[in-house]
């Protein structure tokens, strides 16, 4: 079974186009990973399905990085 | 103020005959099917199981993974024949090009359908919330036009005209006309379509437009043959690039050929079928040779709309026998759709190339599946087997549903 973190960094890979070997626990989606403002959107709502979760509009908004993602995952799965 | 010239200087195409144009013309030349089974859907419900599709296409050259998960087919299609015809015409090494004075009309007929399908679907199941972010810039028609601009930096006029099988006609004539008049000096233009999705088969398929010769796919679109029993839906997309002719010179541009005229009417009749006289077909075509500027009689080859239906076949031979009289029996009218199937939106793109490479080239593309010509179907349709004729100008008729008619009259460049 992978951890929280894998799955959060695969599903990064996948949304945002990026290798793995891109992909740091510190790496901001918009400024080191490229995204734009509506892959962000997408990429919440891919985390939403992977990890069968509801992530409401003003959480999602404070979810820049990858630690952020991983943080939200583990507290509220 | 006079018109300025325009010629042809880039072609791009994806067909069901191949990915490419050298591969396309060669199957046109050899008068090979492009048509077979639908695989992109289990289609075994359907009336209709066959089409024309656009296989083993790699599209990382062009495309990444990421922005086409973004972008229904339809924009991955015209992107990419886009590309092609950028290639081809050199602009990009042309160093004193002026991007703001290039621009693009690439249109669909029906858009981003599979997207659209796709993502009702999913509403349906897990509601708004599932909706993705990158639905309307995925599916809407004008983003195949939006996202030429942004790869290429091209800041001029641009516009998606759609007018169902007309569009990829309308589209090209119309930039044609945005450089004569001035307002740039280069146009990308065409259309793309990938309606052979679901609902696009069922829908076609309901209005008794389709053929549904599933046994032998390949003898399925035959215009004005007897036997014939409706088109064959296909996708792909046609995209050249036009330039002023004095632009075209200044950077050395191979010149495939010009833009002489375009011409445009309604039948104003019904909303999918035509009069039986081709009345609104006439019309596109004397308006485009008065466009040209040239007689009736100049007219050597007609790249006819020609889908394989019951009553558009016969309307548009008997709209070339009122606009050419005797002339009709002397001129080669034949349909390449027989080959390609009918792409819609991209249909007139697709036609135009081939119009302009039989100039070029001096080849008339056959007419395939013509066993046994029909009532009153009695032109030169040169049927089965292409041939060689010393050519100087080429007519492309698109007509759609909504009566739009366009027709768009190509002359051989001449140094």
């Amino acid at each position: 079974m992978s951890t929280v973190e894998e799955r959060v960094k695969k599903i990064v890979c996948e949304q945002l186009g990026v290798k793995e070997s891109e992909v740091q626990n510190s790496s901001s989606f918009v400024e080191d990973l490229g995204a734009d403002s509506l892959d962000t959107v997408e990429l919440v709502m891919a985390l939403e399905e992977e990890f069968e979760t509801e992530i409401p509009d003003e959480e999602a908004e404070k979810l820049t990085s990858v630690q952020d993602a991983i943080d939200y995952i583990v507290a509220h799965t | 103020m006079a018109k300025r010239r325009v010629v042809i200087t880039g072609l791009g195409m994806l067909s069901p005959l191949g990915n490419d144009v050298a591969s396309s013309w060669q199957a046109i030349r050899s008068g090979q099917s492009g048509i077979g089974p639908i695989d992109r859907f289990d289609a075994s419900e359907y009336n209709t199981r066959i089409g024309g599709a656009i296989r083993n296409l790699d599209m990382e050259p062009w495309l990444s993974s990421k922005d086409a998960r973004k972008t229904d087919a339809f924009i991955h299609y015209g992107l990419i024949a886009s590309c092609q015809a950028v290639a081809d015409s050199g602009l990009e090494s042309y160093d004193a090009l002026d991007r703001t004075r290039v621009g693009v009309a690439i249109g669909s007929g029906i858009g981003g359908l599979e997207f659209i399908e796709k993502s009702v679907i999913t509403m349906e199941k897990g509601g708004p919330r599932k909706v993705s972010p990158f639905f309307v810039p995925a599916s809407v028609i004008n983003m195949i036009a939006g996202n030429v601009a942004i790869r290429f930096g091209f800041q001029g006029p641009n516009i998606a005209i759609t007018t169902a099988c007309t569009t990829g006609t309308h589209n090209i004539g119309y930039a044609a006309r945005t450089i004569a008049y001035g307002d740039a000096d280069v146009m990308l233009a065409g259309g793309s379509e990938m309606a052979t999705t679901r609902t696009g088969i069922a829908a076609f398929s309901a209005a008794r437009a389709l053929s549904t010769r599933n046994d032998e796919p390949e003898k399925a679109s035959r215009p004005w043959d007897r036997d014939r029993d409706g088109f064959v839906l296909s996708d792909g997309a046609g995209v050249v690039v036009l330039e002023e002719l004095e632009h075209a010179r200044r950077r050395g541009a191979v010149i495939y050929g010009e833009v002489a005229g375009f011409g445009m009417s309604d039948d104003a009749h019904h909303i999918t079928a035509p009069p039986e006289s081709g009345e609104g077909a006439q019309r596109a075509m004397v308006n485009a040779i008065r466009d040209a500027g040239i007689r009736p009689e100049d007219i050597d080859y007609i790249n006819a709309h020609g889908t394989s239906t019951q009553v558009g076949d016969v309307a548009e031979v008997a709209a070339a026998k009122a606009v050419f009289g005797d002339h009709a029996y002397k001129l080669a009218m034949s349909s390449t759709k027989s080959m390609t199937g009918h792409l819609l939106g991209a249909a007139g793109a697709v036609e135009a190339i081939f119009s302009v490479l039989a100039v070029r080239d001096g080849i008339l593309p056959p007419t395939i599946n013509l066993d046994n010509p029909d009532d009153g179907c009695d032109l030169d349709f040169v049927a089965n087997q292409s041939r060689s004729a010393d050519l100087r100008y080429a007519l492309s008729n698109s007509f759609g549903f909504g009566g739009t008619n366009g027709t768009l009259i190509f002359r051989r460049y001449e140094a």
